[in-house]
């Protein structure tokens, strides 16, 4: 049992981003992460670094993606650098596609609000046949789109393991395979103790708890309100096929490497991360009414994720009030955001930089006594 | 819609699935019989229909004892679909297929997977390049093409099928530039304390093993306790290397014909999220069943050597048994006798198993290979990238194949999964039971997206 | 040509033969047998490159788990060739890499 500056509970990507930062800038860094088989949206998301859309119901969310989104490119030179892993960052814009003119309507009046409440967020209407000019195999179910000159998209897998990689070579130890069930805090020494299901513990001075679904229990060890939900996203991924698809859309994106992914649902369905054949179904018929060229391309994987959400869908980013130097994070959009989470969040929760400015706006006291409705924000 | 129901879904054809129907048929079930391939027989009585005499002759009594069995099948009436790819299944008896371009979907109160076996993959420096396959994969050219090979062979690994196959070329009239047998002297002995059980299956034992003796008369240099192996050429195979009492032997030849046994086709099984153990003797996956192989209490059993190698024969009788078991739970009546009998001939064909296991146990460097060797052919992972995302802290093949890709191509993950798990564990020291297995989900088989409109 | 060729399929009388044609080479084969039983007993040589590091690559299992006997088939990429029958007047070419989503689509036109 050594004492370590940051313990760090969870690896996906909001984990691994936050350790990565405070690593970086010098900090001794623990994370500590479950085994295989753990629900993992880091593994199983879009791979959207996204801007268009996102924070209708709050502006601030607007700004901190917009900062984000900024950051990435940054984020991406420095790990291929650091670890010789390739992110597949592609920041030339994105298109949202819409299957009728009411759905195109409903989208440009929603851009058009975010843009006048955030300010400096950007987009276009397209018709059908200026999309063509960018994306020529759409079908002619699609009615109209926009396009967000910011927008773009990462592989997500490649920026986790880059993270981790990242990790190492900033000399973090990463603990894998281990479940923790308890945080403690001694406030005299001021010191947290994170305690696994198999009986073993570590001592640090700070703890982020970034544990995905796991958050909400053990935030609230340390007092803090952190309220998780969760939809299913089913997501479907083609064989590679040769690059076809120069900018990625909200229905289908294709990678770096020629799969094409599509997605996803939003399912309230508990903690179930399987698939289901109408799913499957209704996202393959929805990716053939927009590319009609994919009913050839086969379908090689289908898989379920779980995200793990705040009730209004926007993030929860706080410090403990009875227990400084804990925090528990929250948030849907680990990839679009990971960028920020490094390099604005990991200096913060690692007690190297003060509270970053608008911060509170994201406290999970928000949900204290409220019924907050989630916002789907895609 | 209605989706079509029947008593009994079988998938697969092969001699476990068309027994399993004509067994099911005879008690008075309905009966579907779903099939990826074109014709009856799975991989042992591969085209059993429409043989050539003098193939037929060539493939030897085995082969031909297919023909029995297709007949019963065909004559019991079951629905069978050719051409019918499951990519999904349920485990209260739901399946899905595309056939003709469409899927479609059919239930039933009871369904058998009976998928059968895939060559152990042969991960070695080489393996894949142009000339190297499987000898199954040649004993496939032999059956349904009457093709063999028209240059230097070499026939290398171990296992009964790579003898059976040596035989059946010899009588083919093919020249062997080699039989290259990884089985270790040590194997022998060892396999020797499992000779008891094997009492009862001497004929079989007698059988196989006077196929070796056979290709060691037909003057095939034959090198016993061979180690080592490697492909030679950089764009094609030219010949093999190995090491071979203490020296480094090689043989010229385009066409080297790997194999080191069969393992489970456990795809299905695995996508129901069954439990499954690591089977220590045949160093593979299989699913956790009851004894007549229903899967926990699902809809869904396994027959054949989708449940563990067993061979046809065995498969078969597993099949029979199901079916016994399957109408019962629907409330059926099982003639007096009939089980006591299979069970006595599932004993009599089971009993060399281990004997077989033992003997031709794989060698450790050709299914946990060094560094460079490619694990995953689709995404080209190499043994030391798996072995790069242990020391990052991936602890199975399911974050390795988030770090890497491996297991993501076409054939998904049946060429590399077994190899992923091993290397993995052999890396952190942990058995492969503790490293787990890809999550395995539909469609088992890669589809169309087309296929749903 | 045919001395080159891995496999070879003894001629037998009765049977019935179609022709196909690969990368502009005619053969007369078996009826009946797979597109990459077909190629092995005639072509020697790679049918595809693989996608990642463009490496040669020929069939391995024969029996639809490995993908790699894809082969162009009458202007469709990718096809499987082992599950795949002869026909006559086939047109088969090598699959370079990754398929193309206008050829798949193409239903049988060759668009190179
Ligand atoms: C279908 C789908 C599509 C998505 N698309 C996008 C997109 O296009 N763009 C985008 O930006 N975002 C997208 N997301 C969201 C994104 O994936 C998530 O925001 C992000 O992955 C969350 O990362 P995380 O680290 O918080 O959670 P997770 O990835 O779930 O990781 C949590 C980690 O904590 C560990 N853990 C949990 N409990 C414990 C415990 N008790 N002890 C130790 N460790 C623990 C887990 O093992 C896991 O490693 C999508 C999500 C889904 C499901
Ligand atoms: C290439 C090869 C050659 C072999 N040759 C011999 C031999 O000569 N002699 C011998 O004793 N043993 C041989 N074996 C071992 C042999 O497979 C078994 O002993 C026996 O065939 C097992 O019977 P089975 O019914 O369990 O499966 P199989 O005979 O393998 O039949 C399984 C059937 O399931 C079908 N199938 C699989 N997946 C799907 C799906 N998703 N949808 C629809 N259908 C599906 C397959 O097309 C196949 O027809 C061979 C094995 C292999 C892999
Ligand atoms: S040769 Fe393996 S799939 Fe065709």
């Amino acid at each position: 049992m050594s004492s370590n500056q940051v313990t760090i509970v969870g690896g996906g990507l909001v984990g691994a981003a936050i350790a990565y930062g405070a690593a970086r800038r010098g900090l001794s860094v623990r994370v500590l992460d479950q085994g295989d088989t753990a629900f993992r949206a880091s593994r199983g998301n879009f791979g959207l670094v996204w801007l268009s859309s996102k924070g209708g119901g709050m502006p601030e969310y607007a700004r901190w993606t917009r900062e984000a989104v900024g950051l990435w490119g940054g984020l991406h030179q420095e790990l291929l650098d650091l670890t010789g892993v390739d992110s597949g960052l592609v920041q030339q814009g994105g298109f949202w596609l819409g299957f009728s003119d009411e759905e195109v309507q409903k989208r440009a009046d929603l851009l058009a609000k975010i843009d006048r409440e955030a300010g400096g967020i950007p987009f276009r209407m397209m018709e059908p046949a200026e999309i063509q000019q960018y994306l020529p195999d759409i079908g002619p179910k699609v009615a109209g789109g926009s396009w967000g000159a910011h927008d773009g998209m990462a592989n997500p897998l490649f920026l986790l393991r880059a993270l981790h990689s990242g990790l190492k070579k900033c000399g973090a130890d990463i603990i894998t395979g281990v479940d923790i069930t308890a945080i403690e805090h001694d406030a005299a020494a001021g010191r947290f103790t994170a305690r696994s299901r198999d009986g073993q513990s570590w001592i640090s001075d700070r703890i982020v708890i970034a544990a995905g679904l796991g958050v909400s229990d053990l935030a609230g060890q340390i007092g803090i309100h952190a309220p998780v939900v969760t939809t299913r996203g089913q997501v479907l991924i083609t064989e590679r096929l040769k690059p076809f698809m120069d900018y990625p859309t909200n229905k289908a994106r294709q990678t770096t490497e020629g799969t094409v992914q599509i997605g996803s649902t939003t399912e309230d369905v508990g903690l179930d991360d399987g698939t289901t054949v109408d799913k499957i179904e209704w996202l393959a018929r929805r990716a053939v009414d927009t590319f009609p060229h994919l009913a050839h391309a086969r379908l090689v994987r289908a898989w379920g994720a779980l995200r793990p959400l705040t009730p209004d869908g926007y993030p929860i980013y706080q410090e403990s009030e009875t227990c400084p130097g804990g925090f528990a994070v929250v948030c849907h959009s680990g990839v679009t955001l990971a960028a920020i989470h490094a390099n604005i969040l990991g200096p913060w929760m690692g007690g190297l930089t003060d509270a970053p400015a608008g911060v509170a706006r994201f406290r999970g006291s928000r949900f204290l006594g409220k019924n907050t409705r989630y916002a789907s924000d895609h | 819609m209605n989706t079509e129901t029947t008593d009994l879904i079988v998938i697969g054809s092969g001699p476990a699935g068309m027994a399993a129907a004509a067994e099911a048929r005879a008690l008075g079930m309905s009966v579907c019989v779903l099939d990826e391939q074109r014709v009856i027989g799975g991989q042992i009585y591969r085209r059993i229909e429409d043989t050539p005499e003098a193939l037929r002759m060539i493939l030897g009594k085995d082969y031909a004892a297919g023909s029995a069995l297709a007949d019963e099948f065909r004559r019991s009436g079951a629905d069978y679909r050719p051409g019918a790819t499951v990519w999904n299944l349920s485990g209260d008896g739901v399946v899905d297929y595309v056939a003709d371009g469409g899927s479609r979907t059919i239930s039933a109160t009871n369904v058998l997977i009976a998928t059968g076996a895939m060559e152990r993959p042969f991960p070695i420096p080489g393996w894949t390049l142009p000339g190297v396959m499987g000898a199954g994969a040649a004993q496939i050219m032999l059956k349904g093409a009457d093709a063999r090979p028209s240059g230097p062979v070499v026939l290398a690994g171990c296992g009964p099928l790579l003898y059976l196959l040596a035989w059946q070329y010899l009588r083919a009239g093919v020249q062997l530039a080699g039989l290259v047998d990884t089985t270790p002297f040590s194997a022998y002995v060892a396999a020797l304390g499992k000779i008891q059980g094997a009492v009862r299956g001497r004929k079989d034992l007698i059988k196989g093993l006077g196929l070796v003796s056979q290709v060691r008369l037909a003057r095939v240099p034959v090198y016993s306790g061979a180690k080592s192996l490697e492909i030679l050429g950089r764009d094609m195979a030219e010949g093999i290397r190995f090491q071979h009492k203490g020296k480094s032997r090689e043989i010229a030849a385009g066409l080297v014909l790997l194999h080191q046994g069969v393992v489970p086709n456990t795809q299905l099984s695995w996508s129901l999220r069954a439990r499954h153990g690591w089977d220590a003797g045949q160093l593979c996956w299989t699913p956790v069943t009851d004894e007549v192989g229903r899967l926990g209490q699902t809809a869904v059993y396994v027959a054949g050597d989708s449940r563990g190698i067993v061979g046809a024969i065995a498969s078969g009788v597993q099949g029979r048994l199901a079916a016994l078991a399957m109408h019962e739970r629907s409330g059926g009546k099982v003639p007096p006798g009939r089980r006591a009998v299979l069970e006595r001939q599932l004993a009599r064909h089971v009993s060399l198993r281990p004997f077989l296991d033992r003997l031709y146990r794989p060698l450790d460097e050709h299914r946990i290979p060094a560094d460079d060797v490619i694990v995953c052919r689709c995404e080209e992972v190499t043994a030391g990238d798996l072995r790069s995302y242990v020391d990052l802290g991936c602890l199975g093949p399911n974050q390795a194949k988030s770090f890497g890709r491996c297991g993501m191509g076409p054939c998904q993950g049946r060429l590399c999964g077994l190899t992923v798990t091993e290397v993995i564990a052999a890396a952190r020291k942990a058995a492969p039971e503790e490293v787990g297995y890809y999550r395995i989900r539909p469609p088992i088989k890669p589809i169309h997206l087309g296929s749903f409109s | 040509m045919t001395t080159e060729t891995l496999f070879s399929i003894p001629a037998s009388a009765g049977q019935k033969m179609v022709r196909i044609e690969f990368e502009g080479e005619t053969f007369q084969v078996p009826e009946g047998i797979s597109v990459a039983a077909a190629l092995l007993s005639n072509g020697r040589g790679a049918f595809r490159t693989s996608i990642v590091g463009g490496a040669p690559r020929a069939p391995y299992c024969m029996m639809g788990i490995c993908f790699e006997c894809l082969v162009e088939i009458d202007g469709i990429p990718a096809r499987q060739g082992c599950m795949t029958p002869v026909r006559n007047g086939m047109i088969i070419r090598r699959q370079p890499g990754a398929p193309s989503l206008k050829a798949l689509a193409s239903g049988g036109r060759n668009e190179h």
